[in-house]
C-alpha cells in the first residue's frame, strides 16, 4: 500500500479512518488472505475484528450504536480492506447493501429492533433479491410473500445470496400482488435466519471472492410478521433500486482496492525480480505497463469518491453515478489484476502469490451488482431521460 | 487509579535524519514512540482493570499533534503537550526537568514510561523525574499491577524477572513484554478528535527562567554511524514471504550461488 489517493478532497476524520482501516489490512488482513481463498473458508476471525474495531459499524446511525459514516468513508473503508482481500473488504460492503432497505424506508422501530445488532457486528445481514431466473431483470422474482392476518407467508428460493448461510437477517424481496405493474409487484421483508421454513439448501463453489459464502436460500412457508415488512406493499422493486443506488459504490470501492493491491505487488515485484542483469522494473515495457496500471486504479478512485459525494448530497442522477463508478471501477479491476499477473510472469500464474487470486476476485466485480452491461443501461436511461 | 504516561512522539523508525545542527530532523513523519506505546496499552489495561483514567504527557514541537492524537484514539482521555521554541534541541536533562514540572501540575498516582525511546535512546528521563519528583522507580517491567497503595512489578532480570513493590506515587518504565498495543477502533479515532490537548509553554509549567532547551544541553550529538555496508548489500523487503523467497533465489541463481 505504498501509493495514496490524494489528500485534499477527505476530511481529516476520512483520513484517520482510512489510514487506520489500512493498518489493520496490512497487519491483520493481509497475512489471512491466501489461505481463506484456498479454503474458501468465511473469515469469522476478521468479522469480529471489524465488528471489534467499529469498522461494521460504519454505515450506521449513531443512536443505534453505529458511527454514522457518510458514504465515502464506508467506501474508503471498503477500498482499504479489498486492497488486502476482496473477501474481507466484501463483509462490510454487504452489511450495508443488507442494511440499506432498512436505512432507507424502515420505520424507527424496525431500526430500534434490527440495526443494533448490524452496527455491532453481531449480526450479519444479506440481500435477497436475485433468483435463478431473475438476474439482470430483477423484477422477475417469483418468491412469494401471501398475507395471512397480521403475517406473511413467504416462499420461493433466492441465488446467489452473499453472506446468505452467515447472517442471522436476510432482507428478501417477495411477490406480494403478482398482477400488479412490474414496478408494483414486490415488497421487502427482514427475515429472521432462524425461522421455520428458512434454510441454506446450497454453496456456490466460486472462481473468486472464495471466502465469502455465496448461498442458495429455500424458503418454505417461512412466516413473517407484518411489522418485518419494510416499507409499504409494492415498494419492494423500488427500494431494491434506491438500494443499489447507493451500494454500487461499495462495490466499486472493492475494485478501486484490489486493484490497488495488484498494482503495489506488481511493482514491489518488478523492483525485485530481475532478468538480464537488471530489475525488470527498469526495463520501459514494464514500466508502461506499471503506469498504465496506476493511472487506471486513480481514475476509477478519483470518479467513486466523486460519485460518493455526489450521492451524499441528494443527486437527481445518484443512479447514474453509482452505476458510472461501478463500470468504470469494475473494468480497472479486471485491467490492471490482468496486468499485475503479466508483470509478474510465469510465477503470477501461481496461487504462491497474490495476484493470480486478484484477478480471480477482480471478475465478479463486472458481475454483481448489476452487470457491466446493466451499469451502461443505467447510464444510458438517465442521459436519455435527462434530454427527453 | 489516575495513571500519567509519558509518551514522546519519534520519527518512524528508519526515517531518522540528522540536520546540519546535529539535531534530529523532526518534520518527517512521526510516530508514537515503539515502547511509550507498550506501556500506554498497560495503562489502558489498568484503568480497564481498576478503574481510573489515563492521561497523556508529551513534550514536542506543536506541530506533532498526530501520534498525540492516535494515543487518545487507543483511549487515553487527555493530552498535555509541553511545547516551546527555545526546547529544541533539548538533552535528556532538560526533558526530565520539564516533564517533572509538567507532573507537578497534574494529580497523578502513577507515572509510566517506555524503556527508551527509539530516536534518542539514553533511557533515563523516567529514572530522572523519579529522581526530581522523590517517587520511587521501577525500571524494566514486565508486568504491572497495583494493590492498595502501591504498585508490584515484574522487572525482567538477566536470568528472569524480580518482583518489586513500591508505595505510590511512583514511576514505573516499561518494555514491549508488557504486551502487544491495541489498534486504535474507528469509534476511538472519531471520539479522539474532541479529546483535549492542552498545549503548555515552559512559562506555563514555571520554567521560562531555566536554562533549559539546545542552548543549554549538557550533552551533543556529534555524530551518528549507521553499520557499515557489507558488499553490495539488497534488503528484500515489501513482499510476501514466497515472493521473498522468490527474489532470493533469483539473487542467488543470478550468481550462479545456486
Amino acid at each position: 500500500m505504498t501509493a495514496a489517493p490524494a489528500l485534499g478532497r477527505l476530511t481529516d476524520d476520512q483520513r484517520a479512518i482510512r489510514d487506520a482501516v489500512r493498518t489493520l489490512a496490512r497487519d491483520r488482513v493481509a497475512p489471512r488472505a491466501a489461505e481463506i481463498d484456498r479454503t474458501a473458508t468465511f473469515p469469522e476471525d476478521l468479522r469480529l475484528l471489524l465488528a471489534e474495531q467499529g469498522i461494521l459499524g460504519l454505515p450506521f446511525p449513531e443512536r443505534f450504536g453505529g458511527l454514522g459514516a457518510d458514504l465515502l468513508t464506508v467506501c474508503l473503508a471498503i477500498e482499504a480492506l479489498s486492497s488486502a482481500c476482496a473477501t474481507t473488504g466484501l463483509i462490510l460492503a454487504v452489511q450495508e447493501l443488507g442494511a440499506l432497505p432498512l436505512l432507507l424506508a424502515g420505520t424507527e422501530e424496525q431500526l430500534a429492533r434490527f440495526v443494533p445488532g448490524l452496527a455491532a457486528g453481531s449480526d450479519l445481514i444479506a440481500f435477497a433479491l436475485t433468483e435463478a431466473d431473475a438476474g439482470s431483470d430483477a423484477a422477475a422474482v417469483r418468491t412469494r410473500a401471501v398475507r395471512d392476518g397480521e403475517t406473511y407467508l413467504i416462499s420461493g428460493t433466492k441465488r446467489f445470496i452473499s453472506h446468505g448461510s452467515v447472517a442471522s437477517l436476510v432482507t428478501v424481496f417477495a411477490v406480494t400482488d403478482p398482477d400488479a405493474d412490474r414496478r408494483r409487484r414486490l415488497s421487502a421483508f427482514v427475515v429472521e435466519t432462524t425461522s421455520p421454513g428458512f434454510s441454506v439448501s446450497r454453496l456456490e463453489h466460486k472462481m473468486g471472492i472464495r471466502g465469502s459464502p455465496t448461498a442458495e436460500l429455500a424458503f418454505d412457508d417461512v412466516r413473517v410478521p407484518v411489522a418485518n415488512r419494510i416499507g409499504a406493499d409494492g415498494d419492494g422493486f423500488g427500494l431494491a433500486m434506491r438500494t443499489l443506488d447507493r451500494s454500487r459504490p461499495g462495490i466499486a470501492a472493492q475494485a478501486v482496492g484490489i486493484a490497488q493491491g495488484a498494482l503495489d505487488a506488481a511493482a514491489a515485484y518488478a523492483g525485485q525480480r530481475r532478468q538480464f542483469g537488471k530489475s525488470i522494473g527498469e526495463f520501459q515495457l514494464v514500466q508502461g505497463l506499471l503506469a498504465d496500471m496506476d493511472a487506471r486504479t486513480e481514475a476509477a478512485r478519483q470518479l467513486l469518491y466523486t460519485a460518493c459525494e455526489e450521492i451524499e448530497r441528494g443527486a437527481p442522477d445518484a443512479g447514474r453515478w453509482s452505476a458510472l463508478c461501478k463500470l468504470v471501477a469494475g473494468d480497472a479491476a479486471m485491467a490492471v489484476t490482468t496486468d499485475a499477473v503479466q508483470v509478474f510472469g510465469g510465477y503470477g500464474y501461481l496461487d504462491d502469490f497474490p495476484v493470480e487470486r486478484m484477478m480471480r476476485d477482480a471478475k465478479i466485480t463486472q458481475l454483481y451488482e448489476g452487470t457491466q452491461q446493466i451499469q451502461r443501461l443505467v447510464i444510458a436511461r438517465a442521459l436519455l431521460a435527462r434530454d427527453a | 487509579m489516575r495513571i500519567v504516561v509519558l509518551m514522546k512522539p519519534v520519527p518512524d523508525p528508519g526515517e531518522e535524519r540528522l540536520g546540519a545542527d546535529g539535531r534530529l530532523d523532526r518534520s518527517v513523519s512521526a510516530v508514537i514512540n515503539g515502547n511509550d506505546e507498550y506501556v500506554l496499552e498497560a495503562a489502558l489495561q489498568l484503568v480497564e482493570a481498576h478503574g481510573g483514567e489515563v492521561t497523556l504527557l508529551s513534550m514536542a514541537p506543536a506541530g506533532m499533534t498526530d501520534p498525540v492524537r492516535k494515543a487518545l484514539a487507543m483511549g487515553a482521555v487527555r493530552a498535555v503537550l509541553v511545547t516551546d521554541p527555545a526546547l529544541a534541541g533539548a538533552c535528556a536533562w532538560s526533558t526530565a526537568q520539564v516533564l517533572a514540572a509538567a507532573l507537578r501540575t497534574l494529580e497523578y498516582d502513577l507515572v509510566l514510561a517506555g524503556a527508551d525511546t527509539s530516536d534518542g535512546g539514553g533511557g533515563v528521563v523516567g529514572s530522572a523525574i523519579a529522581t526530581l519528583l522523590h517517587h520511587p522507580y521501577l525500571s524494566h517491567a514486565r508486568k504491572i499491577e497495583p494493590f492498595e497503595g502501591g504498585v508490584r512489578v515484574e522487572r525482567i532480570s538477566a536470568v528472569g524477572h524480580d518482583v518489586l513493590e513500591a508505595t505510590l506515587p511512583a514511576v514505573v518504565a516499561g518494555t514491549q513484554l508488557l504486551g502487544e498495543p491495541r489498534y486504535p477502533s474507528l469509534r476511538g479515532i472519531m471520539g479522539a478528535r474532541s479529546k483535549e490537548i492542552a498545549i503548555r509553554t515552559l512559562a506555563e509549567i514555571g520554567l521560562d527562567d531555566r536554562p533549559l532547551g539546545g542552548a543549554h544541553a549538557t550533552t551533543t550529538l556529534l555524530d551518528t554511524h549507521a553499520p557499515a555496508a557489507r558488499g553490495s548489500t539488497r534488503v528484500v523487503r515489501d513482499l510476501d514471504t514466497a515472493a521473498a523467497a522468490a527474489a532470493i533465489v533469483d539473487f542467488l541463481v543470478e550468481r550462479r550461488a545456486l
